[in-house]
């Protein structure tokens, strides 16, 4: 009797154990997902971080076409789009785009950029040096910015994809979490595009 | 209902000590009758949203509901019939028949089966309260995509939590008591290769639970967080991915079907051979096709996002797991049939019910395969198509599973019969209400009606129509469940058989009918070639 009363605490305890487990694991998604992604470049997903400039020594001769797209997400009073919709450019050559940012609110809003690359294939093959989708973007009442992104195409990209697009959804970020390192942009402070990452 | 002893002191209120034996009964035979009432009632609660639902669908345009609330209906119908009518019925059978099975005097853990129990009012109370509070119910469908359910749910949505998290809870518990109960408590001699196939697929059931719901309650814990601590699991804005909830949700949702049709298989494993008058046809495999079914439901989830945007590899791995899957549930048809093959059949209730369980299953399931091809879900997802199938493999796999086990074991619980005129009239009125409710679904899908849509285009008027017809009489055919059980359970001809059916086999068939409060005190002794031991012969 005793024994089959230990067994059962013995399994009950194991079982509690598994369903704990598979409570953490539920969390361990998360960073698997992002791992999984990064890897993959599945969604679209472009590394978060920035890469150093002039990294390839030889630029190649192949040239595709990278398109830009750029939308608000719901909730969001920004204006947003990108300043010139496509561009040629060489594999491994280091361009420079603009987007064009104002905010239609009466207060300050931040807004914080999401990248997607289609097809998702070429999305580990485009490397940005900077990006404004790097920081949150403060922007005062009535105020609007250029923000630049510098990126090169890698030369590894697959022969088969010949145009590429590179999409922001810009969120608006909620108060609570808005990060505010630097310092707010003012009204049309950096009309010129003399933007500061 | 059945005569038991009393436990508590005579000096009590009549109504009190009523209500004190049923609070806290720790008897599996008591708490598996209430697991099966609750259940019963919320199936009743969950129809009457259907009910709505398919009658201001009966015509394009809004008749009767607005879009919000059409979509609150939809969701807790979804939401009451999985966690608060399958799930807890098969539960409750579990409670009654796995210490019967198995010839244990009764479940391992009974003061966590009444705490099991008694958590579930309480969650579903949490539930169906929100329907009364500002901003409505849930409305964004049983599977909570975020950010339905994050940014733009409800204020009830955080109700909605704690009560996923008390189901949660109980199923946890429940499922480790089952588990527990048959690995230590079986009689000598009962061997696993010679339980019976429903406490087979209910052990199988049991390790589903424990696996997935966890993952449930992180996944609504992690909406709770977003929603209320900052934190943006999912929310795109704080470098979230919405995507991500459709994975933890999925990585819980496919193991969920599976839970969710296992005891029925079960149940047809148990019933088909007893009006046959043959053992079941191949019990190793179908051990081994159950087994190989509930670890194939982890890695399969992604066929649910197809069209949510997945790298081509992975669409094709999950399709090709999915296929994989049809391979063990395919072998259990085989076996059920070759069950069948050559028998002396009789179609009492129960067999009618399992037949048709058998049959309507395997449409759901090749509805599954044309799901399953990647190609071919780019156009389905999304439509009536897909409603279609989750309602052909639950309706009538685990509703007709129930209600078969329901028919087939109710005399041995109450001694007492059906009325077995009633019973067939039930089920073929039901088959025929299914059917029309369900089939023209197909078509609707195929023609492009997208589902959790109030109104639709006038092209598909007609097979709404249809739809609604049936689903009224389906609605009915549950009134007349109702009615069968209860003049059983009152009126119904004294059982007096141990047996009951001429076919059946098990140790529950050699109680006393009615079973006892108290059963199996001193372990019965398993020949190995006993009757049951169908594994001995294969
Ligand atoms: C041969 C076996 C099966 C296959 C191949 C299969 C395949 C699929 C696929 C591919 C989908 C996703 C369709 C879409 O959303 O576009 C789906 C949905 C679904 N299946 Fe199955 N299935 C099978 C068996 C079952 C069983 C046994 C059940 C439950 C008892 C079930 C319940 C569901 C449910 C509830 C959904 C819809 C979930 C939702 O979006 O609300 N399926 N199935
Ligand atoms: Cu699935």
């Amino acid at each position: 009797m005793s024994k089959s009363t230990n067994s059962k605490r013995r399994h009950v305890a194991v079982l509690l154990l598994v369903a704990a487990g598979m409570f953490g694991f539920a969390f361990a998604l998360v960073p698997l997902y992002e791992i999984f992604c990064e890897i993959t470049g599945i969604n679209g997903r472009t590394s978060g971080e920035a890469v150093s400039a002039a990294p390839m020594a030889e630029v190649s001769d192949r040239e595709v076409t990278i398109q830009f797209a750029a939308q608000v997400n719901r909730g969001m009073p920004w204006e947003f789009r990108p300043t010139e919709n496509q561009m040629r450019v060489r594999l491994g050559e280091v361009n420079r785009t603009e987007y064009y940012a104002r905010n239609r609110a009466s207060g300050r809003v931040t807004g914080q950029a999401v990248p997607s690359v289609a097809p998702s294939a070429a999305a580990p093959y485009l490397h940005k040096v900077e990006c404004f989708c790097f920081t949150q973007q403060h922007l005062q009442a009535d105020a609007d910015i250029d923000m630049p992104v510098l990126f090169y195409v890698d030369p590894e990209l697959p022969e088969d994809i010949g145009t590429l697009s590179l999409s922001y959804t810009m969120f608006r970020v909620p108060e609570t979490e808005v990060v505010l390192s630097e310092p707010v942009t003012d009204s049309h402070a950096d009309h010129e595009g003399h933007y500061q990452p | 209902m059945i005569a038991h002893a009393d436990t508590i002191p005579k000096q009590r209120h009549p109504l009190i000590a009523f209500l004190l034996r049923w609070l806290l009964t720790t008897n599996h035979k008591e708490i598996g009758t209430l697991y099966l009432c609750l259940a019963f009632l919320l199936f009743f609660i969950g129809g009457a949203m259907a009910m709505v639902v398919r009658l201001e669908l009966f015509q394009p345009g809004l008749q009767f509901t607005q879009p919000d609330f059409y979509n609150q209906m939809v969701t807790l119908h979804g939401l009451i019939m999985v966690f608060g009518a399958v799930m807890p019925a098969f539960v409750g059978l579990a409670n009654w028949l796995v210490p019967l099975m198995i010839g244990a005097p009764d479940m391992a853990l009974p003061r966590l089966n009444n705490f099991s129990f008694w958590i579930l009012p309480f969650a579903f109370i949490l539930l169906l309260s929100s329907m009364f509070m500002e901003g409505g119910a849930p409305n964004f469908g049983w599977t909570f995509y975020a950010p339905l359910s994050t940014t733009y749910g409800p204020p009830s949505t955080d109700y909605f939590i704690l009560g996923v998290h008390l189901m949660g809870v109980s199923s946890v518990l429940g499922a480790i008591n089952v588990m527990v109960t048959i690995l230590n408590m079986r009689a000598p001699g009962m061997t696993l290769f010679r339980m019976p196939l429903f406490v087979w697929t209910w052990l199988i059931t049991a390790f589903l639970l424990i696996m997935a719901m966890p993952v449930l309650a992180g996944a609504v814990t992690m909406m709770l967080t977003d929603r209320h601590f900052g934190t943006s699991f999912f929310e795109a804005s704080g470098g979230g991915d919405p995507v991500l909830f459709q994975h933890v949700f999925w990585f819980f949702g496919h193991p969920e079907v599976y839970i969710m049709i296992l005891p029925g298989f079960g149940i047809a494993s148990q019933i088909i051979p007893t009006f046959a008058r043959k053992k079941l046809f191949g019990y190793h495999s179908m051990v081994i096709a159950t087994i190989a079914i509930a670890l194939l439901s982890f890695i399969v989830w992604g066929h649910h996002m197809f069209a949510a945007g997945m790298p081509l590899a992975a669409e094709l791995f999950f399709m090709y797991a999915t296929m994989l899957i049809a391979v063990p549930t395919g072998v259990k048809v085989f076996n059920w049939v070759a069950t069948m093959w050559r028998g002396s059949m009789t179609f009492e209730t129960p067999m009618l019910f399992a037949v048709g369980f058998v049959i309507m299953f395997t449409i759901g399931g090749f509805s599954g395969l044309m799901l399953a091809l990647v190609p071919a879900d780019f156009q389905y997802h999304d439509t009536f198509f897909v409603v279609a199938h989750f309602h052909y493999v639950l309706y009538p796999g685990a509703i007709f599973g129930t209600m078969a086990a329901v028919y087939y074991w109710l005399p041995k619980w109450s001694g007492r019969m059906y009325d077995e005129r009633l019973g067939k009239i039930h089920f073929w009125t039901a088959t025929i209400a299914v059917n029309l409710t369900f089939f023209p679904m197909h078509f609707s899908g195929l023609a492009g009606m997208p589902r959790r849509i109030v109104d639709y285009s006038i092209a598909f008027a007609d097979f709404n129509m249809l739809s609604s017809i049936g689903a009224g009489l389906l609605g009915l055919t549950q009134i007349l469940f109702l009615y069968i059980v209860v003049k059983a359970l009152t009126s119904g001809e004294k059982v007096t058989d141990a047996q009951v059916w001429e076919g059946a086999e098990g140790l529950e068939w050699t109680l006393p009918s009615p079973a006892p409060l108290h059963s199996f005190e001193t372990p019965p002794v398993i020949e190995p070639d006993d009757a049951h031991a169908a594994a001995d012969r294969a």
